[in-house]
């Protein structure tokens, strides 16, 4: 579904992915794990388009297609979605507005009509019982005055309103507490399927406890140093990221 | 020849047209001529004018409109889709045929100022020129000078006015030409109403428009007050509004100015009877060369009034904006409530605003505030809408209309709202529009 390869990218001249290949099957629940600053970030916002990034070699295909050559929206409708890290606020723009702008949009890229209102309606509903939010949540503005919790389950909702192919998710866990990491887990489990693939990137173990990847990459210095199974978070767990970096140095 | 001297060599030429006319406008208007000719018209070493170069107007040569010929097929496509009571003018000059004033309840005289004064002139001459003085401004006394139609709308007390009452205005391709309408509005005790000024036109229009406004509420009326500027982007649009309200009223101007090469808009309030209270909402747009600016001043002439302000300038390409609210609160008038905020939101590099909000404050227990702030749209949300599948001109869209959503909330007219909408967000998809938000709004209080 996804093929990184050798992919090299410079942000303000500082080189931070040095060659990093990955591929990403259909059906499969991927976790990038790493030091801060070993580019973890840089790989997602890669790959959904953000300015500033400046790719000077290698390749991202998704599907079969050039993901470097779409816009950014475009990457969104063919079914790439980022959860971001900091969501960003969105004075004015409603949360409805925005899910059911983003789903027609989705929908228009593959020919489809817009859904009806009411079908829209139930099944925004449905998924925001799922994430255990208030349906006064769709009048208010994109992450406005949204507590840390509240903007991650709503990049959540969004994933599930919009059921990407491929979910990446950029520090899901930062700032949540036990109760929320549990409903912002089983909104992605949920999403696990064997059309679709998920993407973590993560600091620390503890989501892996609720989300079981079914491959872990260790991500140091702009490249990923090792793979392993759900087995290897723990390591990493127990012996820090330092024990990989010198046995690759 | 001077500039003002064009102007008055026009007046003499038409002033064949005056003779007969009651003594006290013939006096008026000679007052307006000598007022104008005195002061010329302003420079930018005026401080009410420092931002706002008129000399494209004063260099221009505008004759005056006698007919009112305009096509009734492309009338409809300037005229609000909005069932209301309707007088039009055609670069100034009244048209019956594309006015509608057959149906107006009892209690409700809404009338051009030529049959008003025709019915009644001792009735016009009280009111008219109370609130607007020719000292005012040139313009002003310009307006005086030749003052010839207009509207006069007067609501009986305790009167309702259910639909509202349009005034349009239709600007024509063509020889350059100029009006001075007169607007004068009585608001009875308690009677309830929505006025709405009209601007459009021929999109190749390059003609002067110099309105002048005198609106007076009195105890409790309740006046809802739109002037939606659509003139054509060639036209120079110049507006004096004087707003007088006595205690309990309640005035709310919404000023959405989107047309014009030039566009002034002067709107002045004085709260001169306690709890009157003053909304001013206000949102400008200008693209290309256009240049709008903005002056409202609410003067706080008596205890227990209050005022609410919010002015929002969207400006693209070379665009120039301004802003100028002034709060005055008069000697010893306390427990006054002033609140003002002006946002602007700058498209583009080379747009630009000029913004000026001032208190004037000489009572100790009031509460006033002020604040203005510019900025350009978030690079952040465009992102992040993107992100989710929206393109990027719609996600611009979006966000410029999330923007102008404060004030445009205040419109209840979905008429004039989308129209608003339209002109500042563009055609956005059919995925985006309100109708179905509304669908979607009603199945969530379900």
């Amino acid at each position: 579904m996804l093929e990184v390869t050798d992919l090299h990218v410079t942000v303000e001249g500082n080189e931070i992915l040095k060659g990093l290949t990955l591929t990403i099957n259909a059906g499969e629940v991927h976790a990038i794990m790493g030091p801060n600053g070993a580019g973890k970030s840089t790989l997602s916002a890669v790959i959904a388009g953000k300015d500033g990034y400046e790719v000077t070699q290698g390749s991202i295909t998704f599907e079969g297609k050039d993901v470097l050559e779409m816009e950014i929206e475009e990457r969104a409708q063919a079914g790439l979605l980022l959860g971001f890290q900091y969501p960003v606020e969105i004075p004015g723009v409603k949360n409805i507005y925005l899910l059911k702008s983003a789903l027609n949009a989705q929908r228009a890229a593959r020919g489809e009509g817009e859904m009806p209102a009411p079908e829209f309606m139930k099944l925004v509903k449905e998924k925001l019982g799922f994430m255990k939010m208030d349906a006064s949540f769709l009048q208010r503005a994109v992450n406005e005055g949204f507590s840390g919790g509240e903007k991650k389950r709503n990049e959540i909702l969004q994933m599930l309103v919009l059921q990407p192919k491929l979910a990446m998710l950029d520090e899901i866990d930062s700032g949540l507490d036990i109760d929320a990491m549990k409903v912002v887990a089983d909104g992605v489990n949920s999403l696990r399927a064997e059309e679709r693939a998920i993407l973590l990137v993560t600091h620390y173990q503890r989501l892996l406890d609720y989300i079981v990847p079914d491959k872990v990459h260790v991500l140091v210095n702009g490249r990923i140093v090792k793979t392993g199974d759900a087995e290897l978070a723990k390591e990493l767990e127990a012996n820090g990221y330092e024990g990989i970096e010198e046995s690759v140095a | 020849m001077s500039d003002t001297q064009t102007f008055l060599d026009t007046l003499k030429t038409r002033s064949v047209n005056y003779s007969g006319e009651p003594s006290w406008i013939a006096a008026r208007r000679q007052a307006g001529a000598a007022r104008f000719e005195a002061m010329g018209f302003p420079t930018r070493r005026d401080e009410e004018w420092k931002y706002t170069d008129v000399r494209a107007i004063a260099q221009g040569n505008f004759k005056l409109a006698d007919d009112f010929d305009f096509s009734q097929a492309q009338a409809a496509t300037l005229t609000l889709p909005i069932e209301a009571h309707r007088l039009c003018f055609v670069d100034g000059v009244f048209a019956p045929k594309l006015s509608d004033i057959d149906t107006l309840p009892q209690g409700v005289q809404v009338l051009p100022l030529s049959k008003a004064l025709e019915e009644n002139h001792e009735a016009v001459g009280g009111p008219l020129g109370r609130l607007t003085s020719v000292d005012f401004s040139a313009f002003a006394a310009l307006n005086t000078a030749f003052m010839e139609e207009g509207a006069v709308v007067r609501i009986a007390p305790n009167t309702v006015v259910e639909k509202p009452i349009i005034l349009q205005f239709l600007s024509r391709e063509g020889e350059a030409v100029m009006c001075h309408p007169r607007i004068l509005v009585e608001a009875g005790g308690r009677s309830e109403a929505t006025v709405i000024e009209h601007y459009a036109g021929d999109a190749n229009a390059a003609n002067f428009t110099n309105v002048v406004a005198e609106l007076m509420l009195d105890r409790g009326a309740i006046l809802n007050h739109y002037k939606l500027q659509e003139a054509p982007l060639g036209d120079f649009h110049v507006a004096s509004i004087h707003v007088e309200q006595s205690r309990d009223s309640v005035y709310t101007s919404y000023n959405l100015n989107l047309g014009g090469a030039l566009a002034r808009n002067d709107i002045i309030s004085d709260l001169n009877g306690e709890n009157a209270y003053t909304n001013l909402y206000g949102l400008f747009f200008g693209q290309g060369r256009q240049h709008v600016d903005n002056h409202t001043k609410v003067n706080h002439n008596a205890p227990l009034t209050f005022s609410n302000e919010n002015y929002k300038g969207i400006l693209g390409d070379r665009a120039h904006g301004v802003f100028n609210g002034r709060v005055y609160v008069k000697r010893d008038s306390q427990k006054i409530e002033g609140f003002q905020s002006n946002q602007n939101l700058l498209l583009s590099d080379r747009a630009h605003i000029d913004a000026k909000p001032e208190l004037e404050i000489y009572a100790d227990d009031v509460k006033c505030s002020h604040g203005t702030t510019t900025g350009q749209l978030d690079e952040e949300a465009v992102y992040a809408l993107r992100t989710r599948g929206i393109d990027e001109a719609t996600a611009r869209g979006l966000l410029t209309l999330a923007f102008a959503g404060e004030v445009l909330e205040q419109v209840t007219l979905d008429e004039i709202s989308e129209r608003v909408e339209l002109a500042v967000a563009g055609k956005l998809p059919e995925r985006f529009n309100l109708a179905g938000l509304v669908e979607i709004a009603a199945a969530l209080n379900e």
